[in-house]
């Protein structure tokens, strides 16, 4: 996973609450059993018409919002499914933090798994960067002294610390866990008398 | 101390606690399907793992795999391609696996406690949202990401922060005909589409205990829509009924040993949760959605809103566009609008009993000449049990199209899907933009209802005809 430190970049605001991951990458996009590629497939429903071509009025779509690397929306952003497709389309897109007034939970945690930054901010901060974001402006967001930067304007954000701790380090799940697969076995051999809990596939001609 | 439900889930689960309120968890029950795992898969081959428990995982196609002429396999290539992988990956990794012609192969959140899968008092994980399903068994099961799916393949675990708890007491009694989809929808509503974020929502009260276990499943199934992650349903004596044959759950003495861990599984009188909210089952109508989010429910009898009345300019500006999108304008009645399709079937309303509240109400009638309708069960068992019980039989009469299990038109990722501004009404549980086709403008309600709807041509009160 590529680490998070600082960004800046341009934003792009969206005016809409309830962002659900069947927008952020439709379903016919889902057959694709890599992880890359995503990219020109984001927003797609907003950003082509029926006939593919390209929406014009979508912000995604206008300079200088095209080289969008953040963005702003409404509450309840990433709601719906648990598509990991949703971060990957957005990171393949560039987007590479989303600053919202909440979030859905899957989608919340699966943007920390691939480097994405989910940044919750209060009402009043949503309104003063969307008013950045429709200028123009360049954003700076620094994931380790937690601040989003425009101009002379300095808003604070609260991250948890073990996940802001991986993002900086660009750290893999996975192997941490393993590094841990000790306590693991210890947890299997407490349960061992808990048989009930084994399925048996016995049963089940496959 | 004084435990909930979850509490005492959550800490017979427990692998290593951190001090910041998270915690390595392990993980009971896998499912898998081929949409979320084979980036994972690949994930594992890359770093050269293995998947430590195959022998608590099941693998099964739903979600792009077409409803009819399966025999002559899947045409669209790229969803081929998907299934195939998913094959190839169970064969590498020893998983097992239900494959496509087999009688048991569904939707996943259907087969879990279908084959007797999922279990009360366990950790069930898929990369699915509406993993929430199988709270109804009293197991803590929630959605993950395809990162997390491939952390449970390495480790059986996942790191987990501590949600907050949530009790939800349904009192007094749902009215005669009005079913858990109906409450369902009515939670939502009450919530709104966040609502439950970051909250484990337990439902409790008589009426609960009322409902069967398909209606319970309905119920959990819902809850994701609230935000809420997963729902939890203490198990009873139903839910040892309906485990008690299924095939991987646990026989003889496992079972009696198997009952006496569950008969712990219950919130304790005095517990304490982060939040406390009821809802009167009584008061609940007929629910139908009328825009482009689940939180967006109106009673049968209700007019479509007015953006007017929003709370704030935010949500009139949502009204507005959902209006729009739906072609639809504040002041019609539900009942005068005409629909071109019905869809029953997803892991919401797609099991025995809700295709038998469907048949009930379109038995010697006819469709619609203006509407296509289907029905698409849930798993092979069920297509074979409604077969067996004369159901398909009252659909097709009718002019249903009695279709072969998956997913099908909840997502429409395979070629079930709505044309554009075609308005159908639908058993599933998501009503998003553009969610069974570009364009397509999807109403949420109970199997019943949609029944109804299919025969009239247009949304009818099914408890007053
Ligand atoms: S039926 Fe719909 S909601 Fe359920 S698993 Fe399939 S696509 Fe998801």
């Amino acid at each position: 996973m590529k680490p998070f430190v600082k960004i800046t970049g341009i934003v792009a605001f969206l005016p809409e609450i309830n962002i659900d991951t069947d927008a952020i990458i439709p379903k016919q996009f889902l057959k694709t059993i890599e992880k890359t590629g995503l990219g020109k497939y984001l927003f797609y429903d907003k950003r082509f018409d029926v006939e593919g071509k390209l929406n014009s009025d979508f912000v995604l779509n206008k300079e200088p919002w095209n080289k969008a690397e953040i963005i702003v929306a409404g509450d309840n952003f990433g709601c719906g499914s648990s598509r990991e497709h949703a971060p990957w389309a957005l990171l393949d897109f560039g987007i590479k933090c989303v600053i919202s007034t909440s979030f859905a939970d899957i989608f919340y945690n699966n943007s920390f798994k691939n480097g994405l930054l989910p940044i919750v901010v209060d009402k009043n901060c949503l309104d003063d960067l969307s008013k950045f974001a429709r200028l123009g402006e360049n954003i700076s967001v620094d994931l380790e002294a937690q601040t989003i930067i425009v101009n002379s304007f300095v808003f604070n954000f609260a991250i948890d610390l073990y996940r802001k701790h991986c993002l900086i380090k660009g750290l893999d799940d996975v192997g941490i866990t393993l590094e841990k697969s000790n306590l693991i076995d210890i947890y299997e051999n407490k349960i061992k008398d808990k048989s009930w809990v084994i399925p048996d596939f016995q049963n089940i001609k496959l | 101390m004084k435990k909930t439900l979850f509490d005492k889930i959550w800490e017979s689960h427990l692998v290593e606690e951190r001090s910041d309120d998270s915690a390595l968890i392990y993980i009971d029950r896998h499912l898998i399907h081929e949409v979320t795992s084979p980036q994972a898969f690949e994930g594992l081959r890359t770093m050269k793992r293995k998947v430590r428990r195959p022998d608590l995982t099941l693998a099964v196609a739903d979600h792009n795999v077409p409803t009819e002429g399966r025999v002559d396999g899947i045409k669209d290539e790229i969803a081929r391609i998907q299934v195939e992988t998913l094959e190839k990956n169970v064969k590498e990794f020893e998983i097992p696996y239900l494959p496509l012609l087999d009688p048991r192969q569904g939707i996943v959140h259907v087969v879990g406690p279908e084959q007797g899968f999922t279990l009360p008092g366990c950790t069930i994980v898929c990369g699915d949202s509406h993993t929430s399903t199988h709270g109804a068994f009293g197991a803590l099961a929630f959605g993950i990401g395809t990162s997390e799916v491939e952390h449970v393949f390495a480790t059986q675990t996942l790191m987990q922060k501590k949600p907050k708890t949530m009790l939800l007491k349904v009192e007094g009694s749902l009215s005669v005909g009005i079913t858990s989809k109906d409450l369902a929808l009515g939670v939502i509503k009450k919530l709104g589409a966040s609502g439950g974020t970051g909250y484990i929502l337990e439902y409790s009260g008589k009426q609960i205990s009322n409902l069967s276990m398909e209606a319970r499943m309905t119920l959990c199934n819902m809850s994701i829509e609230a935000g809420a992650r997963a729902a939890l349903i203490a198990p009873d004596e139903k839910t040892v009924l309906y485990l008690k044959d299924k095939p991987l759950a646990p026989k003889g003495d496992l079972l009696k040993e198997a009952k006496k861990s569950w008969a712990s599984l219950f919130s304790d009188e005095m517990a304490n949760y982060d939040m406390k909210l009821s809802i009167n089952a009584s008061t609940i109508e007929p629910h139908v959605t009328w825009g482009t989010s689940p939180e967006d429910v109106i009673s049968i009898n209700d007019c479509i809103p007015n953006p007017e009345d929003a709370k704030n300019d935010i949500k009139k500006k949502a009204m507005q566009d959902s209006l729009k999108y739906m072609g639809l304008v504040s002041g019609q009645k539900l009942t005068d609008i005409a629909i071109d399709k019905v869809f029953i079937g997803s892991c919401t309303n797609s099991r025995i009993e809700d295709l038998r509240e469907a048949a009930l109400v379109v038995e010697g009638k006819k469709v619609s000449a203006k509407v296509h309708a289907m029905v698409v069960p849930g798993s092979g068992l069920i297509k074979l049990q409604a077969e067996k019980e004369g159901l398909a039989q009252v659909f097709i009469d009718a002019g249903f199209d009695w279709r072969e299990p998956g997913c099908s038109m909840c997502l429409g990722m395979n070629p079930d899907q709505l044309k554009p501004k075609e308005r159908c009404a639908s058993t599933s549980n998501r009503n998003f933009r553009g969610r069974q086709g570009r364009d397509g403008r999807t109403h949420l309600l109970s199997p019943g209802m949609a029944a109804g709807a299919a025969v009239a041509g247009h949304f009818i009160d099914i408890t007053k005809s």
